[in-house]
């Protein structure tokens, strides 16, 4: 039957999916913001690697333990999404558990679903253990670890928890209610049925309980998701096209800027045509920098990658330079261009966790230097120079965020538009210049290592 | 290569030496002995010797983009006048930019790491070390190159070389895809270090010796940069009478008793 509470419910669940597409629309806009590029090579490629990297966590399990606690909560993500489908049609219909109607599918899915509830809630337990309590060092520390990703991953955790429990409470209360009346719910639940003894037997209650624990829950979601957003939990969406979209070649390969072809090819032959510059909409040729400098001198890609990165630190505690004690976290380049992207672009949030970071926690390294760009602004040259390119980070994201081409983009303006090379380096671009090799040797030595071969075609 | 070009001769594959193999006095003896392997084996082969010029990597690496194309540009005017079709090099930077960055400004050749070409000596057994020759039973800890490793995928072929040492080879923690830098990557090579605890290479040289276990051992590598860092960081540790550091075209050389 429909009554007023469907009513409400729909309303609820109108507004908090409304409020989630309006800030997802948001983030398309801040994700525009970048440099055009095409990525739709080899599609089967890419599907196998987002079926093997995004939907079967295959990078996750170089490290077991975390990996293992993130399947339960993945798959009971997964998994329990069906019943929030059932609490939908429930609440827009006034039913009552309608998937019951499958029958012994039906007893399968509530019994999974509560041993992946008690899972997840193990899992996240733990996950506050490692974040809280033995402060696992690629989660406590760090200077990108300011107040607000702290916070945030801690509400992320708890409200799990509290989505479990509550979906708990309901799971019990009903199935007390169904055995006060004599019935048999629809539906298993090995997990529910060893507190129902611990439930009160007033029948008021339980249908109290019941509604409360399905209202939370729901509402729980809803708001969950409008929460994503703003946090590292966007993940769980973002790491399917972030992954469809990584780079196929190989980790080696860095990108070539066409424009500088062109303007060499004219060099070296006058009569070489380069193609028409790019105009934009008006007809005004469009002119990039050579490298970049903001937010939109980067890719569409480097920008999603910004919004795909939970902040698991796994790059940072495999950099060589961040081992060693540089000021260079891969995680922190990411995590700045987020930020950045959203102080220029819109902020999609409906919370601004610039202002939290502000009020409480430690300060940003480099907060208002005058230049406001992701350089030097957000990112120091020193961070950029500490780079060795070894591609550590790259290889150990679990969602296939280039870390590296960030941080190359930002060294070639430092270079091409500043000249600001360090001295070191602007010594052996010279000495390539004048003889060809990064050292100052004459290039009419090249040959002199085989003076000292004994070899017998040489006698 | 312009003498075998005059006398209308194409080789069989061009042996890009790279500016460490060129210069770099340690270096050298690799290239000395890779060359020797090559005569041993009777490949026919090349090397542009005066007209090779750098690949442009280090550049490229520190974000001169511009003068990593001009470098690269001229050096594929080059190998195209020659129709250079198969490159050999013992420098995972030469052969990663040749391979991979080449072809975009219209450079395509088959380009091949010189453990690859030592390993395919090997299968082929046109290298056959007898007995495992003088580094039998030692103690030998490979040292992965980022370049080689990570950015191309090549981890098996330089080990599978020294398993024809029949040595005591013996992994480090971190191996592999999670190897650890030595630091010289990303034109580091050519620069001091940022401000920070510890140069990388003396932590990656700490994980080597640990790896060791004390007494006499080889650190192999497989690129000019990683033996500089690592020999350096053998030094800074004092360890140099104990371990030494060598390129694996160098061990398979010894071993056959081509170099002394």
């Amino acid at each position: 039957m429909i009554g007023i509470s469907n009513i409400i419910f729909l309303i609820v669940a109108a507004l908090g999916i409304g409020l989630f597409v309006w800030q997802i629309r948001k983030i398309r806009k801040n994700i525009q913001m970048g440099r055009d590029l095409t990525l739709e090579d080899n599609p089967s490629e890419r599907i196998n690697k987002t079926l093997l990297v995004a939907f079967g966590q295959q990078k996750m399990f170089k490290r077991m333990l975390p990996a293992v606690l993130h399947l339960f909560v993945y798959v009971g993500f997964l998994v329990i999404n069906i019943e929030v489908l059932e609490i939908m049609i429930d609440g827009i219909f006034g039913t009552h558990r309608i998937l019951g109607i499958m029958g012994p599918f039906y007893d399968a899915l509530m019994a999974i679903n509560e041993i992946l509830g008690a899972l997840v809630i193990i899992a996240c337990v733990m996950f506050l253990w490692r974040r809280n309590v033995t402060k696992v060092p690629r989660l406590a520390t760090g200077v990108e670890m300011r107040a607000w990703p702290k916070m945030d991953a801690n509400v992320i955790l708890v409200t799990e928890i509290v989505l479990m429990l509550a979906l708990f409470a309901f799971n019990i209360s009903d199935l007390k209610l169904a055995q006060l009346k004599g019935e048999e719910l629809a539906g298993a639940f090995p997990i529910s049925s060893m507190f129902v003894d611990a439930f009160s037997s007033d029948a008021g209650t339980l249908a109290t309980i019941a509604s409360t624990g399905w209202w939370i829950h729901i509402i729980g979601i809803l708001a969950f998701m409008n929460y994503l957003p703003s946090s590292k939990h966007f993940h769980i969406i973002m790491a399917f096209p972030n992954v469809y979209f990584s780079k196929l070649a190989p980790k080696g390969k860095f990108t070539t800027n066409p424009a500088i072809t062109h303007e060499i090819k004219a060099m070296l032959d006058p009569s070489y045509q380069p193609p028409a510059p790019e105009v934009d909409a008006e007809g005004n040729p469009i002119i990039q920098r050579f490298g970049a400098k903001d937010v939109e001198d980067l890719t569409w890609k480097q920008l999603m990658d910004s919004y795909t990165c939970t902040e698991c630190g796994r790059c940072t505690s495999v950099c060589p330079a961040n081992i060693t004690g540089k000021l260079l976290s891969p995680r922190k380049i990411v995590m700045d261009t987020r930020d950045r992207m959203e102080e220029k672009g819109e902020h999609p949030a409906i919370f601004d966790p610039a202002q939290y970071g502000k009020d409480a926690g430690t300060e940003r390294v480099k907060a208002d230097t005058e230049e406001r760009t992701l350089l030097r602004g957000y990112i120091t040259p020193e961070e950029l120079w500490a780079c060795t390119t070894c591609n550590a980070c790259v290889e150990s994201c679990p969602v296939n965020i280039d870390q590296l081409s960030t941080i190359m983009d930002l060294r070639r303006y430092l270079v091409l538009e500043e000249s600001a090379a360090p001295a070191s380096l602007n010594a052996m671009f010279t000495n390539i210049e004048n003889n060809g090799a990064p050292w100052a040797f004459p290039a009419s030595d090249r040959f002199n290592w085989a003076d000292e071969l004994y070899l017998p075609s040489k006698n | 290569m312009a003498e075998m070009a005059a006398n209308g001769q194409e080789p069989e594959v061009l042996f890009w030496v790279g500016c460490a193999g060129s210069f770099d006095d340690r270096y050298k003896r690799v290239t000395r002995a890779f060359v020797q392997i090559l005569e041993h084996v009777g490949v026919k082969y090349a090397v542009l010797g005066t007209e090779e010029s750098c690949t442009g990597e280090p550049a490229k690496r520190a974000g001169n983009e511009f003068l990593f194309q001009m470098q690269a540009i001229t050096n594929i005017e080059v190998l195209n006048a020659y129709n250079i079709k198969k490159i050999v090099t013992a420098c995972p930077h030469c052969f990663n930019t040749i391979k991979n960055e080449y072809p975009d400004l219209g450079g395509n050749y088959e380009v091949i790491h010189h453990s690859t070409f030592l390993q395919q000596l090997i299968n082929e057994g046109k290298v056959k070390i007898k007995g495992g020759g003088e580094f039998k039973g030692k103690r030998i800890t490979y040292h992965d190159s980022c370049y080689l490793g990570r950015a191309n995928d090549i981890y098996e072929a330089p080990r599978d070389v020294l398993a024809a040492l029949d040595a005591d080879l013996v992994e480090m923690k971190r191996s592999r895809a999670n190897g650890l830098c030595c630091g010289a990557g990303g034109a580091q090579m050519f620069k001091e270090p940022e401000p920070g605890r510890k140069d990388i290479n003396v932590e990656r040289t700490e994980e080597a010796l640990a790896t060791l276990g004390g007494g006499n051992g080889v650190i192999a590598t497989a690129c000019p940069f990683c033996m500089v860092m690592m020999n350096d960081g053998v030094k800074n540790k004092e360890q140099e009478d104990n371990v030494k550091v060598f390129d694996i075209a160098e061990l398979i050389a010894q071993a056959e008793g081509l170099t002394k």
